[in-house]
């Protein structure tokens, strides 16, 4: 057997035992139900399909000869191969019927998507088998596409893809402001019509094909020929802009979207803080949770008035700075003892303190204090009222009753004149807030000499010690530091839901923030953003990802290591890194030295 | 003679409490009599059940410490391959077996047959892990296998009760697992013995392989110097590969050993025996065989005596509930005093 032949063969297995396991946990009946296209193609399909194109794709990439004709018979041996474990599977639940008594999720359903809806079952796995050659021959036809032409096709069918998926969001968005017809032309009852898909997708493929071509020089070109007060201009045009955007966005979104930006928004709170530990100074906290559950417990025993808050209830406006204090005392603490270790027995130990503070905090034991397993209920909303909220109604209310027309609106009062911070889009500004405030105060950080000292101790502890720099407080600090922001998302956390449990603070929390400034890139501040918006934005959008969130996670945890260790969007200093010496494999972001 | 700094102090504070809060239980219980009074003979059931779930913290920590001893990283999924060798045998063995009646009538069989898909499995999964998360990092910052070991055991996890569903399994009983057995004057659940007597057997079989044989002086030489070892013919990623064998085949018997004794597994079984088990071989001294059964035994004794002992001593309510806040204490414990372990056969202090 030459080895060319052995190298698709080996592609071909692994994507079929890929598109198996896809099947037998479940991913596969699960996206059935999310159309990309209506009644035509899910989720699923695109993902079966696309295992034996990227199977038959990468056997042909992999090719060293020529000869279209070769390559065609690769990709498509590959493509079939992708299906042969999946046909083998058909074959099985033929013979061991009570197959879902072991393995939950070979379901009937799972069965009919597999044989293509075939009445006879092996007829459609032999059909299987065949459409998988033509895909994975499809799969050659788009690597032999000059690279000119791959990259907008890749490009405008991911966002066309991309807007399939989210249709009903889409949907949400728009419904105000089209026409019943409008809509029914570009959505069916859950993915987009075939006509606009494919219009979408062509006009999208000219814009891109354009931008490559000469769009993006023109653009650049045109920049660079402002003059120094017009760029100034530009950009403050563009930075009100954006804040009008930001200011408008919950009345765009809706209740279910607002509370989904919440969600990103107390990760990337919770992302920033971290990134100080991790992405600057190299500390991998595996425990951070544990300053979330102290800014959200401290908030609940203060603005409680259940039988566990005090007798007069604080304000949450007076309870959150002490939350934050709180949480930063707990990372001062919890930093002394673990400082002189490094690297993973760090983790660990960050990691045991973690997981200590989950027991303790359902544990009988302090029951009479922070309630046990029951948690602590009662905590009333951030609100402000009084002569502020007053005054801010002057202002308010005139712009949404101007806003109103186009259906929008921005913070509102209520009828007693109070601004009450209860449901998602009054949160939101809330999350905005102190979002842009944490980011804020990490840029300062980012670029401050303390930031450059623990930049100096990721790299190399031995010698940012030698170079005069005190490790230990600046190790001590960024634990401070990281706290606050945890104890922040911590103290929102608790005013918006009014009642805090124990099961809120797993290890999951951590590892979530965790993979999310990984996926995001290390020390970088628009990463932990991009990051918050991949991982927990998408999965809360789409429920059927839910379920396999931590899967999904897992894979982009290694995937990114092994693929982009930089992250979506790398910090400066890692991109220039990378520039620099771009063969070098250890270039990744955290280089803790052994 | 380093200055003394304010974390010193902090740390001796930390020390002293700690000390002083065991005294004090200690103390309260048998001086003053706190909580629950215990016979001897309850003292005796509690030794004896700490020593069958240390023997089984031991095998898993064996896993741990082998692959720290060659790659000098954490293998944070090494939880996941106890419970996917546990899941998968009583999935599709165990259970089928029990419902044609095998278990009964060829009860010894049956157990080879789990024992043997068990450790199937875990190899598998320990070498798929190895080959895709682990190898193509080797030369990465140390951080790096870490954090795709993390993922690893997420993505294991989630995918196991993929396959399996998410509902807790029941392991089938055995018969002749049921009731007690006296030895040496002590009064074991035969499930225990059995547990401590496999693991010692494995054990030792473990410890004759690595000084014994030529396999096992491979992974010794690997563990001392890599390029030294490629110098002498050793094929250093063969042995890695052989050394996660290994490791994941003892979790896997471990997997067993533990559905014997609770009886039930899901997908997330794993992961509390993991970090114990990590916490055992830390105890012991990362990268040592003997420390880390010694460790893994220690663990489970101090975990099972400890919550009468003196969190009772010190009238907390529900004490029992804490005994994973013992194990993490002492994990905190052993790293920040005695990073080298019991035995300290490595210095843990360059590597880590």
């Amino acid at each position: 057997m030459n080895e060319e032949l052995r190298g698709t063969l080996k592609t071909g297995l692994v994507a079929g035992i890929v598109t198996l396991s896809l099947g037998m946990i479940g991913i596969l009946v699960s996206f059935n139900n999310r159309f990309i296209v209506t009644d035509l193609v899910t989720l699923a399909d695109l993902l079966l399909f696309g295992m034996a194109v990227l199977a038959g794709y990468l056997a042909a990439s992999s090719l060293k000869q020529n000869s279209i004709v070769s390559k065609l018979l690769h990709g498509g041996l590959a493509g079939v191969l992708a299906a042969v474990p999946t046909f083998l599977l058909i074959l099985l639940t033929l013979v061991w019927e009570d197959i879902r008594s072991s393995f939950i999720n070979v379901e009937p359903d799972l069965i009919a998507l597999v044989t293509l809806n075939n009445q006879s079952v092996v007829t459609g796995g032999i059909l299987l088998l065949v459409v998988f050659g033509v895909a994975g021959m499809a799969g050659v036809g788009y690597a032999l596409l000059p690279d000119r032409f791959r990259r907008p096709i890749s490009m405008s069918l991911a966002w066309t893809i991309g807007s399939g998926v989210m249709s009903d969001i889409l949907i949400g968005i728009l419904r105000p402001r089209l026409s019943q017809d409008a809509l029914r032309g570009l959505f069916g009852s859950t993915g987009l019509q075939p006509a606009p898909f494919v219009v979408l997708f062509v006009m999208l493929t000219a814009v891109f094909f354009w931008w490559q071509q000469g769009g993006q020089t023109r653009y650049q070109t045109l920049r660079q020929n402002l003059t120094p007060s017009q760029q100034k201009s530009s950009r403050r045009v563009s930075i009100s802009l954006l804040v009008i955007f930001l200011l408008i966005l919950p009345s765009l979104l809706g209740v279910y979207l607002s509370e989904i930006f919440n969600e990103v928004g107390r990760f990337v709170l919770m992302g920033l803080g971290l990134n100080i530990a991790i992405g600057l100074a190299g500390l991998l906290d595996l425990g951070y949770v544990t300053n979330f559950a102290v800014g959200a417990y401290i908030m609940a025993l203060l603005t409680s008035s259940s039988e566990f808050g005090l007798d007069n209830p604080w304000s949450f406006w007076l309870a959150v700075p002490i939350c934050v204090l709180a949480a930063m005392f707990t990372g001062f603490i919890l930093a002394l003892p673990v400082l002189k270790m490094r690297g993973d027995y760090l983790a660990i130990a960050t990691l045991g303190f973690g997981e200590i503070i989950r027991v303790l905090a359902r544990s009988d034991a302090l029951k009479p204090v922070i309630g046990g397993a029951q948690g602590i209920l009662q905590i009333p909303a951030a609100q402000i009222g009084g002569f502020l909220s007053q005054t801010l109604g002057y202002v308010l209310n005139p712009i949404n009753n101007f806003l109103q027309r186009f259906e929008l609106g921005i913070l509102a009062t209520n009828s007693n004149g109070e601004i009450v911070f209860g449901n998602p889009p009054q949160l939101y500004y809330l999350f905005i807030l102190a979002s842009l405030l944490m980011l804020f105060i990490s840029r300062r950080l980012n670029n401050s000499r303390t930031g450059r000292r623990w930049m100096a101790i990721r790299e190399d502890e031995d010698v940012a010690a030698a170079m005069g720099i005190n490790t230990t407080n600046a190790k001590v600090l960024a634990f401070t530091l990281s706290a606050a922001s945890g104890g922040l998302a911590g103290a929102i956390f608790a005013a918006k839901l009014g009642s805090i449990f124990p099961s809120s603070f797993e290890l999951l929390i951590s590892i979530n923030v965790l993979a999310l400034i990984i996926v995001g890139g290390l020390g970088s501040i628009p990463g932990v953003i991009v990051g918050a918006f991949a991982l927990v934005g998408i999965p809360q959008l789409l429920s059927e990802f839910a379920e396999f969130r931590l899967l999904l996670y897992g894979i982009a945890l290694i995937g990114m290591m092994l693929m982009r260790p930089e992250g979506l969007w790398p910090s400066e200093v890692h991109r220039r890194e990378i520039k620099s010496d771009g063969d070098d494999e250890t270039a990744v972001p955290v280089s803790v030295k052994p | 003679m380093r200055r003394f700094s304010y974390i010193d102090l902090v740390l001796w504070l930390f020390r002293i409490g700690i000390i002083g809060v065991v005294l004090w239980g200690v103390t309260g219980k048998f001086i003053l009599g706190v909580g629950n009074e215990y016979t001897v003979s309850d003292w005796l059931d509690f030794f004896v059940s700490g020593l069958s779930q240390g023997s089984l913290y031991a095998l898993i920590a064996l896993g741990y410490t082998m692959v720290y001893g060659v790659l000098f990283m954490i293998n944070f999924a090494h939880g996941e391959f106890f419970m996917a060798g546990a899941m998968t045998s009583t999935v599709l063995v165990a259970l089928p077996l029990q419902n044609a009646g095998y278990i009964d009538r060829f009860p010894l069989l049956s157990l080879l047959a789990i024992f043997v898909s068990a450790v199937l499995t875990s190899v598998l999964v320990a070498v798929l892990t190895e080959r895709i998360a682990y190898r193509p990092l080797r030369n990465a910052p140390r951080l790096v296998p870490l954090i795709t070991a993390i993922g690893a055991s997420f993505f294991w996890q989630y995918y196991f009760r993929g396959l399996f569903g998410s509902s807790l399994l029941p392991f089938p009983e055995f018969a002749m697992f049921n009731g007690k057995i006296a030895f040496w004057g002590l009064d074991f659940q035969k499930a225990d013995f059995a547990v401590i007597i496999t693991s010692l057997l494995v054990m030792f079989g473990l410890q004759q392989f690595v000084q014994r044989t030529k396999t096992g002086r491979a992974i010794r030489a690997v563990a001392e110097n890599k390029d030294a070892a490629t110098l002498m013919g050793i094929d250093v990623n063969r042995t890695i590969t052989i050394t996660f064998i290994v490791g994941a085949s003892m979790a896997g018997v471990a997997g067993v050993l533990y559905s014997i004794v609770f009886r039930q597994l899901n997908f997330v079984m794993g992961f509390i025996p993991g970090i114990k088990a990590f916490t055992a071989a830390v105890l012991g001294g990362i990268g040592s065989i003997p420390g880390a059964a010694l460790g893994g035994l220690f663990l489970g004794i101090i975990e099972a005596i400890g919550p009468p002992l003196f969190l009772e001593g010190l009238g907390v309510a529900g004490s029992h509930q804490l005994k994973d806040v013992i194990a993490f204490t002492m994990l905190v414990l052993v790293l920040i005093f005695r990073p080298q372990g019991i035995i300290g056969e490595r210095l843990a202090e360059k590597k880590a």
